[in-house]
Parts: C-alpha cells; structure tokens; sequence
C-alpha cells in the first residue's frame, strides 16, 4: 500500500457522514488508527472474490409484508419523556434555518 | 448456600412445589449480589418497583397456574442493551445514561409470560463494541476467577453474574463472539442462536445483520430450555424465522454415538494458548472415546474472518448509530446553537472511544469511492466464509473449536492496541457472518485456575445437533464449579 488513505481531506468528508465534532487530538488518533485498522483489513485483497456475489442476508427469507394497521398504543407520553427537550408534545431542537 | 448451586429448572421446581417462595429466591440472589457486587460491578441497575410487582405477580401466576413451565419463578439477568419498559437501558454508554424504553424486548416480553423475573441489568462494552467490558461507560467488570483479569465481552455482566452466583439464568447477546467469548473466559455456557431464531425486537441494533440474543447459564440444559422460552417467530422482526423450536428435554437428549465432528486444524494455530490447546485436545479425546467420530480439517477461510467482519460489523454501525442525535432521546450538548452542531456536539461528548472508532471506520467503508473495495468485497468474503461453512456440515454434524486464543486477559491490557483486541474474537466472528449457532462451555482451567472454553458450532437452525454434543460432553465432564464456589472451597 502507498500513501496514506486517510488524509485530511477524507476525514473531513468521514467526520461529516459520522456527524462527529472531534478534537484535533482525537482526530489525529483516529486518522493514525483507521490507517493502521485499513492496511490490515486489504488483507481481503488477497481473495479471489470475482465469482462471489455479495451476501448480504444468510437466510432465504424473502420480504416480509403485513397490512398497514396500527397495532401499537399511542405512547406519546411516554416517548416524549425521554426527550433532552419538549414543549407542547413536540421535540425542542436548536434553530435550523 | 444450597439453594445457590441448583440449576435454574431445579431452582423453579422447588419454587413450584412451594418449598421456596418467590421472594425468597429474588432475596437469595439479593444477598449474593450485595456481598459479590462491590468486587465484580457485573449489574448497572436493578429496578426496585418492577422486581416488587414482578415479585406479587409470579407468586400469583404460580398459584393459579398461569406459571407452569420449567423456568417459571427464575430470576434472570439481562444484558443492558435489552430494552425493559420503564426500566432503564443504556447499552453502558453516556448517550443512553437516562434512556428508558417504552417497551420490552421481545425476548423479555417471552421470558416473563414463561413466569420469569428481570433481575437486573448488566455490564457490557459500550453498544457491545468490545471484548473484555472494559469500554463501559460505567465502570469495569471483573472476572469472578480472577478480579484482576477481565471477564471478556461484549455480555461480560451477564457471563460474571452467573459466574458469580449472582444470578441462575442471564440474557446476553453475540455480533462476533459476545455471549460465547465472556462465558468462556467467566466459566460458564452461553449460546448464540442460528441467526432469526430470537427475536431481535427491542435489542438496540450493534451491527442488526449479526446480532442475535441468547441465553447464558451454569449449564447446556439450562441455556436449552432459556432458549425453548425466547426462541420463534415474531412478526415485529422481519428477520425472525418461522421454524418451530423444539423443547429442551429433545434438543439435549442423546449420545456422542456416530456423531461426526470436524476440527478446523488452522483453529489450533501458533496463535492459540498452549493450555487452551491442551484442554480442547482432552475434551476432543474423551469425546472420541465415547464414540464421536473426530477428525481434522481445514478451513483456509480463517484469516480473512476478521477483515470482512470489521468492515460489516462497523459499516452497520454506523448506519443504525445515527438515531443517536441528541432529539427524541439520551445526551444533548446544550450549549449548541444550530443544528447540525448540536448533533455533532452531543454524538462527539455522549460516544465513548471504541463507539466512535467503529462510526468512523463504517462511514469511511461506506463512502463514495470505498464503497465498493471495502464494503462490497467484504459482503463478497462473507459468501466465501458461509460457503466454506457450508461445505464442512456436508460432512459433519458439528465444528468444535476453541472459544477465544486465550484465557481471559488482565484487565488494562487490551484496549491499548484496538486491532490486537479484535484479534481475540478470531475463532467466533465466522459464525456470526455465517448465521450459524454455537454453544461455548468450559472444558477446564489454566495454570492461572482461569477457564478455558470450547466452542460447538452448528448448521444453521441445528441448535439440536449443538446443544446435544455439548450435554453429551458435560454428563462426560462433569460439573464445572461457577467461580463463587471455588471461593467458598
């Protein structure tokens, strides 16, 4: 492998798609590490995986489909109790626009 | 302390035949945490009001014979990732500190109808992100052999729990080996279901196309009939099975006559702990002196298990750890002005290390331009490794394997080199990408008095052909003393 994979550019586009705020030390750790975890896991470059096809679901269970009825209790209170921050059974988030 | 050492089915016996009452047993389990606890921290919380009205409800449901199965009035410890309703659940990370679900698990909801009480919650690695308990954000659990080593993970609470007579009966659950690596290193059996066994309604998803729950006890029979109570099919997991499961006495009946059992030689590596070799070469011998037809193979797979596990492991990671935002539940930074900070902000403060390491690498395998040399060459190895697998149970009934490489490390010693500690989980990631299930059991102890564990993995859904092997091999073993006794011998 040459050069770095991980360079700043990518982790600015990586921590972006985390949606994580890191301190530039942890962000230098993390770059270090992930470089360290990549070289080890192109070990898979090794494999011949040109007839393989991609298996994403171990069983052949197909989809799975019910009518569109609720079955579940209205559970408003409930949810809206775990909230950091609510007003009038809504969530309370900082300004968007 | 009698009552202590009975198996869970004994325990609920008594409890049925009256000779124990309900509360008697839950104080007895009390007792026992109140004097192992302060060394071992395997519990976050236990919900005093619930355990009451559990408590009256049970005795009742007994009564009136609402409660008549072979576990009913069995106390059971679940993993802190298994939502309880009004109970808090915080996969032992800052982001959930003050989560309480609106709803039990599935599997909860089915271990209470079969007259089961939730006795508490347990330590795990944060969003069961680790091998050793050691990334909770609540504090270290410690091995009940040995308090200065770790007691493996992600289930560590839960395997420590049962090892500690803390509790008969406990819930954990495996992405790549985190019910059968901790019950090793604890002493203890754990069983990772064929994935779609147990519904995985109510368990916060790690990585949803590996996670599955199961059971963890002092036995295989007693895991076997836990399993019985949680497994089949349920409509709010789209994954879950319609198999029928049988009943516990008919997945634990029978002999080691005929049954063919293949070795993977590349399993017994330089990598492996000499005594973990010498105990499972024991094991294999005792078992092919009482008619198991034994022989070594190969499964070249081995070392790309890791790689191709890594990449999906973390990649769904990533994906299902989005929720976490700071809006509908657990930690916000409420300083944030704007949105988009906010989430960063509480996300970057609430994650612990390991959480945020595998967020990283899975949105980096998932990106454009990476998506297709990581992600997608992993899913690729993934259908190497099952058709591996699947090749092997032409032949055999059953893998037997070593657990983990090594007993259970001293505490400290693992998180210092992430990839080295994913290493550890070498010999049980295969049958997570593969939906296979396996039990892990102690089949003996080191030079440290550390338990070593065997591994038997199965096709999938032949929990039977496993568990059977495995209740074999015990009535040949004999008991494994749980490590609170060998502190009373």
């Amino acid at each position: 492998m040459s050069g770095r994979k991980i360079d700043d550019a990518t982790m600015d586009n990586v921590e972006i798609l985390a949606k994580l705020a890191l301190s530039p030390q942890e962000r230098q750790k993390a770059m270090d590490e992930m470089e360290k975890i990549l070289d080890y896991v192109e070990k898979l470059n090794e494999l011949d995986t040109n007839q393989a096809e991609p298996l994403v679901h171990i069983l052949p269970e197909v989809n799975v489909f019910r009518e569109d009825v609720v079955t579940n209790g209205d559970g408003r209170e409930e949810s809206l109790a775990n909230a950091p921050k609510s007003k009038d059974g809504q969530y309370i988030v900082p300004k968007t626009v | 302390m009698e009552m202590l050492q009975l198996t869970a089915r004994e325990l609920s016996r008594r409890i049925r035949d009256g000779e124990i009452s309900v509360k008697e047993t839950v104080d007895m389990y009390r007792e026992q945490m109140e004097k192992m606890e302060p060394q071992i921290h395997a519990f976050l919380s236990v919900d005093e009001d619930r355990l009451a009205g559990r408590i009256q409800e049970v005795e009742e449901g007994i009564k009136s014979g609402r409660y008549s199965g072979p576990l009913a009035g069995v106390p059971v410890a679940v993993k802190d990732n298994i939502c309880t309703r009004g109970q808090k659940t915080t996969c032992a990370s800052k982001i959930l500190e003050n989560f309480v679900p609106a709803f039990d698990a599935e599997a909860v909801k089915r271990l209470e109808d079969a007259g089961m009480i939730v006795l508490g919650k347990t330590n795990m690695d944060e969003f069961a992100m680790g091998s050793t308990t050691e990334t909770s954000a609540f504090g270290v659990t410690k091995n009940p052999w040995n308090i200065e080593h770790v007691p493996g993970g992600s289930s560590g609470g839960s395997c420590a729990a049962v090892a500690a007579g803390e509790a008969v009966l406990a819930l954990g659950s495996d992405t790549g080996g985190s019910i059968r690596q901790p019950a090793a290193y604890c002493g203890v059996t754990g069983l990772k279901p064929t994935y779609g066994r147990v519904s995985r309604y109510g368990l916060i998803a790690y990585a949803s196309s590996l996670d599955q729950i199961g059971p963890v006890g002092r036995n295989v029979q007693d895991c076997a009939a836990l399993f019985e109570v949680i497994a089949g099919h349920d409509a709010k997991d789209s994954t879950s099975s319609q198999k029928a499961v049988e009943s516990w006495e008919s997945l634990t009946e029978g002999s080691l006559k005929g049954k063919k059992i293949g070795i993977p030689k590349e399993y017994f590596a330089e990598g492996t702990n000499e005594e973990v070799k010498k105990a499972l070469t024991d094991a294999i011998e005792l078992m092919a002196e009482n008619g198991a037809e034994v022989e070594y193979f190969s499964l070249k797979m081995v070392d790309y298990v890791i790689p191709a596990y890594y990449i999906i492991a973390c990649a769904e990671a990533s994906s299902n750890l989005e929720r976490f935002d700071g809006v509908k539940y657990g930690y916000r930074n409420m300083e944030s002005t704007e949105l988009h900070e906010m989430y960063k902000k509480s996300r970057a403060e609430g994650f612990g290390e390991e959480v945020k390491r595998r967020i990283l690498l899975g949105s980096f395998v998932l990106s454009a331009g990476y998506y297709d040399a990581y992600y997608l060459k992993a899913l690729k190895a993934k259908a190497l490794i099952k058709k591996e697998f699947d090749q092997a149970f032409e032949k055999y009934d059953c893998i037997l394997a070593p657990a983990s490489p090594t007993t259970a490390p001293k505490i400290g010693t693992s998180l210092c080199d992430p990839l080295q500690m994913y290493l550890s989980d070498i010999y049980t990631v295969a049958v997570n990408l593969a939906g296979l299930p396996a039990v892990s059991l102690p089949c003996g102890r080191d030079s440290q008095g550390l338990p070593v564990g065997m591994q038997i993995i199965g096709d999938c859904f032949q929990e039977k052909k496993i568990l059977q092997t495995a209740a074999a091999y015990e009535a040949l073993r004999g008991p494994f003393p749980m490590a609170w006794e060998k502190e009373e011998m």
